[in-house]
């Protein structure tokens, strides 16, 4: 029914993707292979990124070409709380979500006055503007050279310097946002969302005020997008501006087209194989970007509902709805 | 006679050079059904899009309960009670048949979605009354055998009647369906009518678009006729049925009536 049809697919193959998914997750790291966990924390970080652009494309029906804004303004955001103020988990961490959360509610006001391609291409010019500015306002960002240095955050008693606490961290933001995000996907305001995707006016008809869901969607969205450039900023220790650039915007909607909008886990799904297809082929070949180009076309043609549709319709499916 | 629950009054829209509706007045009271009939094309849909803020009129005045709505924005308007079906029909397919009622009932719900996200007890407990309302309005309609199958499984007059149900579970004191019995058979047809009158009868308020004629005898308190935008009669269904301007305006079209 709904609740597991919005995490993956449908029922009991959903739930099974999520356990096992979950517990690769817990246990991976025990093999020490820094390498792996260095990839496993991006896929983390990229994964929570695209499930919050899944939100808008997937359930909304909004596709937004500028969801970089929010993933670079907490970026940056971290970056100068952590380097001028204090490296403070309780400090950087909310100061980069309120960042990017501010950012999306801000652009959303604007962005969703407009529908379809021109909603998409408001979304790329806002983008676009945050680039600019974090190029010029070089006082503040450093301009092209963006900001180094940022530090791990410093949690009072816990030492997560190293890349195994650090993944962990990372895990359990990632999994505590992954759970909220389910959870309202399964409730009526995400049934409300999807009435959005499928029929607008039929939704201001019974009453909804479609714009104010949207908005509410929007800025959820933009929410999760911040922490996850939270954590990358952690994480990666430096924000430029490409970290703001259309490409990034366009990585992620790669990212939640490949896996398969309208779950959940899709995106996240399709973060994972970009980014191992990335780490694999880069090491291997200049054209990492072609081969990747060519497994989007592919599974486009192949499984319209990307990877994790392929996945599900690998599970039977439940007769009851109860399932 | 009791004060009108709905008042139009002298309503136009035009697009372009076509006036869609042109100069409409008409008024229901508080537990009346009526019908609203016309060849294709004469601006029935245009007047529920006019009367539910779905478009903003040319001129004119759409007063409810006494109040001014005249181009409210169509949530608001739905707010208010008066809710509206669609001649297109257009479910969400993904879901099972109550979900698709379920939405209905928004005009009513309190939990937010914060509270639904965190499962609140509050929340739970609404989306237990939720689902219940639903599948007594499905009840009444004739498919809660169906609750659980997917929507878009459903044959076309059992759409519909969907429809009608998510209509339902909004609680409206003005119901505006537009040609509800499209794709029912005759015996779905009559069980509607059936319906509508104890809905009436439990104080809802109609304004049907209908083109069968069966139903439109059976159903209505007053029919309003509508030709090119104009609306050409009103009154009872046999007064109107005999009506010269209105047997010509059917003339080439189905004739009304047995
Ligand atoms: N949004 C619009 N833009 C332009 N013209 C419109 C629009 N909506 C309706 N019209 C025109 O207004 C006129 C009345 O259309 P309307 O849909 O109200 O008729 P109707 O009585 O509901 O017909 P039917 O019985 O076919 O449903 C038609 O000429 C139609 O083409
Ligand atoms: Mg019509």
């Amino acid at each position: 029914m709904r609740g597991a049809a919005a995490l993956g697919g449908t029922g009991a193959g959903a739930r099974a993707a999520w356990i096992a998914a979950a517990l690769g997750m817990a246990l991976l790291p025990l093999a020490h292979d820094r390498y792996l966990i260095g990839t496993l924390t991006e896929v983390l970080i990229f994964g929570l990124f695209a499930m919050s652009l899944g939100l808008l494309v997937g359930f909304t029906g909004l596709v937004s070409l500028g969801h970089a804004a929010f993933f670079g303004t907490a970026a940056y955001a971290v970056g100068l709380v952590s380097t001028r103020v204090s490296p403070a988990l309780l400090l950087t961490l909310p100061a980069g979500i309120a960042a990017g959360t501010l950012a999306a509610l801000v652009i959303g006001v604007f962005a969703l006055r407009a529908t379809g391609v021109y909603f998409l291409m408001l979304t790329l010019a806002f983008a676009q503007m945050a680039y600019a500015a974090a190029h010029q306002w070089a006082w503040l960002t450093g301009g092209t050279n963006g900001l180094s240095g940022i530090p791990r955050p410093s949690i009072p008693g816990v030492d997560v310097g190293g890349a195994v606490p650090f993944y962990y961290l990372v895990l359990l933001a990632v999994g505590t946002a992954a759970i909220l995000l389910s959870r309202i996907v399964a409730s009526p305001f995400g049934a409300a969302l999807v009435g959005i995707r499928e029929n607008e006016p039929r939704m201001r008809a019974m009453g909804f005020d479609t714009f104010r869901l949207k908005l509410g969607a929007f800025v959820l969205a933009g929410a999760a997008a911040a922490l996850s450039g939270a954590l990358y900023a952690y994480y990666n220790g430096f924000v430029s501006p490409d970290d703001l650039y259309w490409t990034r915007s366009g990585e992620v909607l790669v990212m939640v087209l490949l896996g398969g909008a309208g779950t959940l886990l899709g995106p996240a799904v399709g973060a994972g194989a970009v980014l191992v297809l990335q780490n694999l082929v880069s090491s291997l070949t200049e054209r990492w970007t072609m081969i990747l180009g060519a497994a989007f076309i592919l599974v486009v043609l192949v499984a319209p509902r990307g990877l994790a549709g392929l996945m599900a319709d690998r599970w039977p499916r439940p007769s009851s709805p109860s399932a | 006679m009791t004060a009108p629950l709905l008042e139009v009054v002298d309503l136009t829209k035009r697009f372009g050079g076509v006036s869609a509706v042109d100069g409409v007045s008409f008024a229901a009271a508080p537990q009346e059904i009526t019908t609203v009939i016309g060849p294709n094309g004469a601006g029935k849909t245009t007047l529920f899009n006019l009367i539910t803020g779905f478009v903003p009129p040319t001129s004119g005045d759409v007063i409810y309960r006494g109040q001014r709505i005249t181009g409210m924005p169509a949530p608001q308007v739905a707010g208010a009670g008066i809710i509206r079906t669609f001649q297109n029909l257009i479910i969400f397919n993904e879901t099972t048949v109550v979900e698709n009622v379920m939405v209905g009932c928004h005009r009513w719900t309190r939990t937010g979605f914060i509270q639904a996200a965190l499962a609140l007890p509050a929340a739970v407990r609404e989306d237990r009354t939720v689902r219940e309302t639903a599948m007594a309005a499905l009840a009444l309609v004739g498919l809660e055998g169906r609750a659980h199958d997917r929507a878009r499984d459903l044959p076309f007059g059992q759409q519909r009647l969907l429809e009608v149900a998510r209509a339902l579970v909004a609680r409206p004191a003005l119901l505006l369906l537009d040609e509800p019995t499209a794709g029912l058979s005759a015996q779905e047809a009559q069980h509607l009518v059936a319906l509508i009158r104890r809905l009436r009868a439990d104080g809802v308020t109609f304004v049907v678009i209908e083109h069968n004629m069966d139903v439109v005898m059976d159903a209505a308190d007053r029919v309003i006729v509508l030709e090119y935008g104009e609306k050409i009669a009103e009154g009872p269904p046999q007064a109107v049925q005999r009506d010269p301007r209105v047997i010509a305006a059917y003339l080439g079209e189905e004739v009304p009536g047995p």
